[in-house]
């Protein structure tokens, strides 16, 4: 019961990042109808943007020690960062620990303005191409932001520890009843957390603004909502903003769970698009569904008592899962009619 | 219509057929050539130079190590052309005085990618339209197994780079392929001792395993040793390579009842399955009364670099370390930290060694020809490369040197000190016979 417990917990902190990822997919293809496969180096630039602060942050002097010495026998120039001497150590310490969750505000306009040069730069230009057009060069930007990355940032994954005050593991186990050893990282509730609040935040935008009625009147048929004279294209731009920094701050928090490194959205990327269309293309809903569901069922496959049965199960379920999906529901589970069918 | 089909299909026929004679008789041209004239052999230098090939990966997941590899095997040619710099002064053979038999080093690179498939594509161009005369370098095991393979099979030796497998000098040795770097099977040997005397006899141990060639012989090697100190193995449980997130790995270690847990990972799969096991509290958990122990078998500092603080405390093994105090390490250390501004790693220190074991091979035999260079470096005895005394073993083409056991340093000075060495284990306790692992060298092949 403790091992399936934990699983689930696991499920639903993995869902939560597929869910973040697959929701910005779908508004971008449900308001633009562009198939993305740059939207996971979108989750790798908001995670660079937690590692950009902290390099922010520890922007430093060199001061020639007097006592220590560096690997080569030489005084050692210590780095010293100038917001200890601007600011002092406590505050200087106390900005380093909270660089995560403070680079959110980094990622914010950062992403947003990516995301808006990404669609008014490029994407606008493939609109009416076809989707295998749209795989291509998507998919040819992915690559290049992540050399860009990984030209600046070096090729290793870079730790971006989380604050301190939510360092370790809650003892999760003693608030359900259920043994000690039920123990689960505060960051990966923290991050659980924090995804169900985005989801919600894109939800309630998306139902109760007028912005976010005209967007779903778009989503239903482009052209009679330009025809009443409304801007539709200049929305959906700022979806595509949207989506970037749904991504965005999705990769920037995700940070202290998993080091950052260029490669770190093309890990996100395929699965994502397995959640995406599970949940049916086009479907906000279904895509939040899929993630939360294949998450758990992923974690679940895991388990050492499931994998003694099926041995490599753990590697397919996902797979498996989108098989019969669509072999009974082809339009994923709360796929709309016409999306995607000619 | 029906006549013009026949005639493609035969021939179709006839030419697949002598493409198949040719491509089956191939091999017995380069042997046929190589036995009429026994200086010939594959790539033979004829101008006043020669190339060696350096395959590393400069793109992927370990694009990193192989940054550091390309630079120790430059600074090894530098050395070796001068005639010495770096850890040629404190090498114990001094056979070489500047250049190899009298030919300046050149070199050519290739991008292994780390993958099997893009290695052996950069090995084989660099073999046949470079003429590279000697490929060296890699960063994984199933990498350096394949393009030692291909070696064999071009005529040209290979200089073995960053691959700890038991397999590479083990069951998929070759005449042609040889390696300074430890293996698996010294790590346990090194490491059991350690990790007795650091947490007992009485432990649990639960594997997580990369799944893989390494991951797998890593696990038996760290098993077998750990069990023969009486420890019992809770679970070896497989990852998948690349797996990101290790949580759903990991929370079964919780109730499993052990109290060690053993990552049989490496690169990227370590930093992330350390972090997840750190971030689920149990480097700080006690389990039977005792301590929690995680345990990271091999070791890179490049890679702990990735692992931050999650590290420390931490015990694994390493070839070779910047901070060791004998004269070799040290020059070497001077020489690349003054070229560029930091240490090297591990993995530039065995390339290092590599590039000057092959050149010193050529001069002491007077010839690039790969049988008479092989037999140059079987049981070669040698000193002052960083390792103490090592021996280049005959029968399997492995090195045998003491192996470091090191440990997440608690209070480390800068970010290149993320490692202590806590112990130097002699060889002749890691030594064991050559057939232990199977195998066989066959033939030199000249090309």
């Amino acid at each position: 019961m403790d091992g399936l417990f934990l699983q689930i917990l696991n499920g639903l902190d993995k869902g939560g990042a597929y869910a973040l990822i697959a929701l910005g997919l779908t508004l971008v293809f449900g308001t633009l109808g562009v198939v993305n496969f740059a939207h996971g180096a979108l989750f790798m630039l908001g995670a660079f943007c937690a590692v950009a602060l902290q390099r922010i942050f520890a922007t430093s002097y060199q001061a020639v020690s007097e006592t220590k010495k560096d690997f080569l026998g030489n005084p050692l120039k210590e780095d010293v960062p100038y917001i200890q001497d601007w600011f002092g150590p406590d505050v200087a310490a106390f900005l380093m620990d909270w660089s995560v969750p403070m680079s959110i505000l980094l990622a914010v306009p950062v992403m947003a303005l990516i995301g808006v040069i990404m669609e008014r730069g490029l994407i606008k230009h493939f609109y009416n191409r076809p989707h295998a057009d749209q795989i291509l060069v998507t998919f040819g930007l992915a690559i290049v932001v992540q050399e860009i990355i990984k030209h600046y940032f070096g090729a290793n994954p870079i730790p971006q520890p989380a604050p301190d005050i939510v360092a370790g593991a809650a003892n999760v186990g003693a608030w359900v009843g259920l043994g000690e050893n039920v123990v689960y990282p505060w960051w990966r509730l923290v991050y659980f957390g924090f995804s169900a609040a985005v989801i919600f935040g894109v939800f309630a935008f998306l139902q109760f603004t007028n912005f976010g009625m005209v967007v779903r009147a778009g989503m239903q048929d482009r052209e009679m909502v330009s025809m009443l004279g409304i801007n539709i294209q200049r929305r959906f731009t700022i979806v595509f903003g949207l989506a970037a920094v749904v991504a965005g701050v999705a990769g920037a928090m995700y940070t202290p769970t998993l080091p950052p490194d260029y490669h770190i959205g093309m890990d996100f990327l395929v699965l994502s698009f397995v959640v995406v269309v599970v949940g049916g293309m086009g479907s906000l809903g279904g895509a939040v569904l899929a993630g939360f569901l294949l998450g758990v069922l992923q974690s679940f496959a895991s388990m050492n008592e499931v994998k003694s049965i099926l041995p490599g199960i753990d590697q397919i379920i996902v797979y498996l899962i989108a098989v019969i999906v669509l072999l009974t529901l082809p339009r994923g589970l709360l796929g709309r009619k016409g999306v995607m069918e000619e | 219509m029906s006549d013009q089909k026949q005639l493609t299909r035969r021939r179709l026929l006839k030419t697949s057929a002598a493409a198949a004679t040719a491509a089956t008789a191939a091999p017995y041209f380069f042997t046929r050539g190589a036995l009429a004239d026994s200086h010939a052999y594959r790539n033979a230098p004829t101008g006043d130079s020669v190339t060696f090939g350096f395959n590393v990966p400069q793109t992927g997941a370990y694009s990193e190590e192989g940054k550091d590899e390309l630079r120790a095997y430059e600074l090894a040619v530098e050395h070796i052309n001068a005639g010495g710099g770096g850890m040629l002064d404190t090498f114990s053979s001094k056979a070489l005085k500047g250049g190899v038999n009298g030919k300046k080093v050149k070199f050519v690179t290739g991008d292994t990618q780390t993958k099997s498939d893009a290695a052996r594509a950069s090995a084989k161009r660099m073999i046949e339209n470079d003429g590279a005369i000697m490929i060296t370098g890699g960063s994984s095991s199933g990498v350096a197994i394949a393009v030692q393979g291909l070696c064999q099979e071009a005529g040209v030796i290979f200089m073995a780079g960053l691959t700890h497998s038991n397999d590479t000098t083990g069951k998929d040795k070759r005449a042609n392929g040889f390696r300074h770097f430890f293996n698996t099977e010294m790590t346990g040997a090194a490491l059991g001792p350690v990790l007795k005397n650091a947490f007992g006899s009485d432990r649990r141990a639960y594997h997580l395993t990369a799944d893989y060639t390494w991951g797998w012989s890593q696990e038996g090697s760290i098993k077998k040793y750990t069990e023969q100190l009486g420890w019992q193995t809770a679970a070896a449980v497989r990852t998948p390579l690349g797996a990101g997130d290790f949580s759903q790995y990991i929370t079964p270690v919780l109730n499993s009842g052990a109290d060690v847990l053993v990552l049989n990972h490496y690169g990227k799969d370590m930093v992330n399955s350390l972090t997840n096991a750190v971030q689920f509290g149990l480097r700080d958990k006690q389990v039977n009364g005792k301590d929690f122990a995680i345990v990271v078998p091999l070791y890179s500092r490049l890679m702990a670099q990735g692992a931050g603080e999650n590290v420390k405390g931490i015990f694994g093994s390493t070839n070779w370390h910047w901070s060791l105090a004998d004269e070799g390490s040290k020059a070497f250390v001077k020489s690349f930290g003054e070229k560029y501004g930091f240490p090297p790693s591990q993995a530039a220190h065995t390339t290092y060694c590599q590039a000057i074991l092959y050149a010193d091979a050529c001069q002491r035999a007077g010839t690039f020809k790969p049988s008479e260079v092989g037999k140059s470096l079987e049981g070669f005895k040698f000193d002052g490369l960083g390792n103490g005394p090592t021996e280049y073993r005959a029968d399997d083409h492995q090195c045998f040197k003491d192996v470091l056991v090191v440990k997440g340093k608690e209070n480390p000075s800068s970010k290149f000190d993320v490692l202590e060495v806590v112990e130097v284990t002699p060889r002749a306790k890691v030594e064991y016979p050559a057939s232990l692992l199977g195998g066989e060298l066959g033939p030199y092949n000249n090309g």
